[in-house]
């Protein structure tokens, strides 16, 4: 544990150093404000109920190219530079250099995410919320975020090249984010609940209106330990070669 | 702590770039590990300190295998790769505080270390800089500090002096013999001075296969068995050099190079040609103006034993 925390520490001083943290945040809280207060059609004032529904759908999206875009270095960078060697030759192993990268990238997501709460603030002040609904639109956002992350990392450890791994990380959660949800409409009934379960969208969904189920959190632990273990996996691959 | 390196063999695809190699190294000893590039050097290294993994073969250190031991034993290992890649985007001293926190050390041990290591590398004036701010040298500095924070029982350092100036490479040198009193250290080079002056023992490497393992001393010996001898005479031509062969004593003679004047005279092994060709001499009334005892280098022998 101590590792994973020397690790994540070393990556968020990273993120502060580079401006990355600060660039992130003023564009997923620029973007994610416009689109919930200004944007017209569609957001809070439009909707005409207290509700942060419009945030959540918003976020939802703006997260899913905001991550992979911090995650794509992470691993990738190291491999290019070689900084890798000296980190590996460490007594640590490779499970705790993705779990520490893991929970840095998630740490920045979680404060960029908790940025937003005036904008609940503002709301309670405008109207009656629905302060269930939107805790549990809030604690789906930090899992979904957890699994675009594990899958950020995965696609960084795949390649030295931060591009590759963004593209990649992007295809794969692209198939999370929408084409699980497209597939169960065209594939029959009995693989179509398969690919139903499949489709974060589909979890997102219950999940922002207040009903978090034991599937859904079961659902999005899976993927973030498969992410972990694929990642792990991985770098741990350049070894055997 | 010994290392033992058993039968070690690494296959990149169908290339091997360490053949069945088999050496032990002793606490207290400087190895000095010398190889045309690419002979597989840097592999042997990368897997002491478990970066990668042999195809086959092991390698353990007092013992215990690296690889069912890898967390431990890495912590007992200082190690500097090839090409010192080190976050360029941290501070020195904030990076070997990183490093000695990876290497479990107690916290309160952590910046006396990292002062210390500041010191011994000649680190001092840079040490707030960024590292991605920093010479070559510098670097290499720092990544020797990093090997040597937690007080490592052995040190695979991977040509520790490239990059560095005449100075500094002296100053490396001195700390590298320093610390080899009392631990286990490996150094990779392909500069021959370098490892002549910091090692005790030579390990020449080429194609992934060990070629020759000793001292300096005992290398020379060993690659050219025969002394040379560079012979000068009065008199000049073929035919007094080529009457030198049928000596019982002289294997072959050939003209000096490297612009010398005068024959170069190679004695059979084990024996002393300077009496015989001597009163060969005297018998035919030839003028001997020179005869002088000539040492291989090691270059001649690493150029002999790794050439094709």
């Amino acid at each position: 544990m101590n590792h994973i925390w020397i690790i994540c520490k070393r990556e968020i001083n990273a993120f502060f150093d580079s401006l990355m943290a600060y660039i992130m945040l003023v564009v997923f809280l620029g973007l994610s404000g416009i689109f919930t207060w200004l944007m017209g059609g569609g957001d809070i004032f439009f909707v005409g109920q207290a509700s942060l529904s419009s945030f959540f759908n918003v976020a939802f999206w703006t997260l899913f190219f905001f991550i992979p875009a911090i995650t794509m270095r992470m691993v990738a960078e190291e491999e290019r530079s070689g900084t890798m060697e000296l980190l590996a030759t460490k007594p640590i192993s490779h499970f705790q250099i993705v779990a520490g990268k893991w929970m840095a990238a998630w740490l920045l997501v979680a404060i960029s995410l908790a940025l937003t709460l005036p904008y609940y603030i503002t709301l309670a002040s405008l109207g009656p919320v629905d302060h269930g609904a939107t805790i549990s639109g809030y604690i789906a956002l930090l899992l979904i975020s957890g699994v675009y992350t594990s899958i950020g990392i995965f696609a960084s450890s795949l390649t030295s090249n931060q591009i590759v791994a963004f593209i990649v990380s992007l295809f794969i959660a692209f198939f999370f984010q929408m084409l699980f949800s497209q597939l169960a409409v065209i594939l029959p009934d009995s693989l179509a609940g398969v690919t139903q379960y499949l489709s974060l969208n589909q979890h997102y969904q219950t999940m922002s209106r207040g009903v978090i189920g034991l599937s859904n959190i079961v659902y999005l632990i899976s993927l973030i330990l498969l992410g972990f273990l694929s990642a792990t996996i991985s770098i741990k691959r350049r070894a055997w070669q | 702590m010994n290392i033992t390196i058993s039968n070690l063999t690494k296959e990149y695809g169908r290339q091997k770039a360490v053949d069945d190699i088999s050496f032990e190294v002793k606490t207290g000893e400087i190895l000095g590990f010398l190889g045309p590039n690419g002979a597989g050097k840097s592999t042997t290294m990368k897997i002491i300190t478990c970066f990668i993994s042999p195809t086959s073969g092991s390698v353990s250190l007092n013992g215990y295998n690296i690889f069912d031991h890898s967390r431990e034993l890495r912590s007992r290992i200082g190690y500097l790769p090839e090409h010192t890649s080190l976050y360029t985007d941290m501070s020195i001293v904030d990076y070997l505080r990183l490093s000695a926190r990876l290497q479990n050390m107690e916290e309160e041990a952590i910046m006396p270390a990292v002062r210390r290591m500041v010191d011994l590398c000649g680190l001092g004036p840079e040490r707030h800089k960024y590292i991605g701010e920093l010479s070559k040298g510098y670097r290499q500095r720092v990544g020797l500090a990093q090997a040597l924070i937690h007080d490592p029982d052995v040190l695979i350092l991977d040509e520790p002096t490239t990059g560095l100036d005449p100075n500094q490479i002296a100053e490396i040198r001195s700390l590298i013999k320093e610390i080899g009193k009392e631990k286990t250290v490996m150094l990779s080079s392909h500069i021959l001075k370098e490892v002549e002056a910091t090692c005790d023992r030579i390990l020449i490497i080429n194609r992934g296969r060990i070629v020759a393992d000793g001292s300096t001393g005992e290398l020379r010996q060993r690659a050219k068995g025969a002394k040379q001898l560079l012979v000068q005479f009065k008199e000049d031509g073929n035919e007094v050099a080529s009457s030198l062969t049928k000596l019982s004593s002289v294997s072959e003679v050939h003209p000096a190079e490297n612009g010398e004047s005068g024959w170069m005279v190679s004695t059979e092994p084990g024996m002393d040609s300077r009496e015989e060709i001597f009163r060969y001499c005297v018998q035919r009334g030839w003028i001997l103006t020179q005869m002088t005892p000539i040492e291989s280098s090691l270059e001649d022998i690493f150029r002999e034993l790794t050439e094709d």
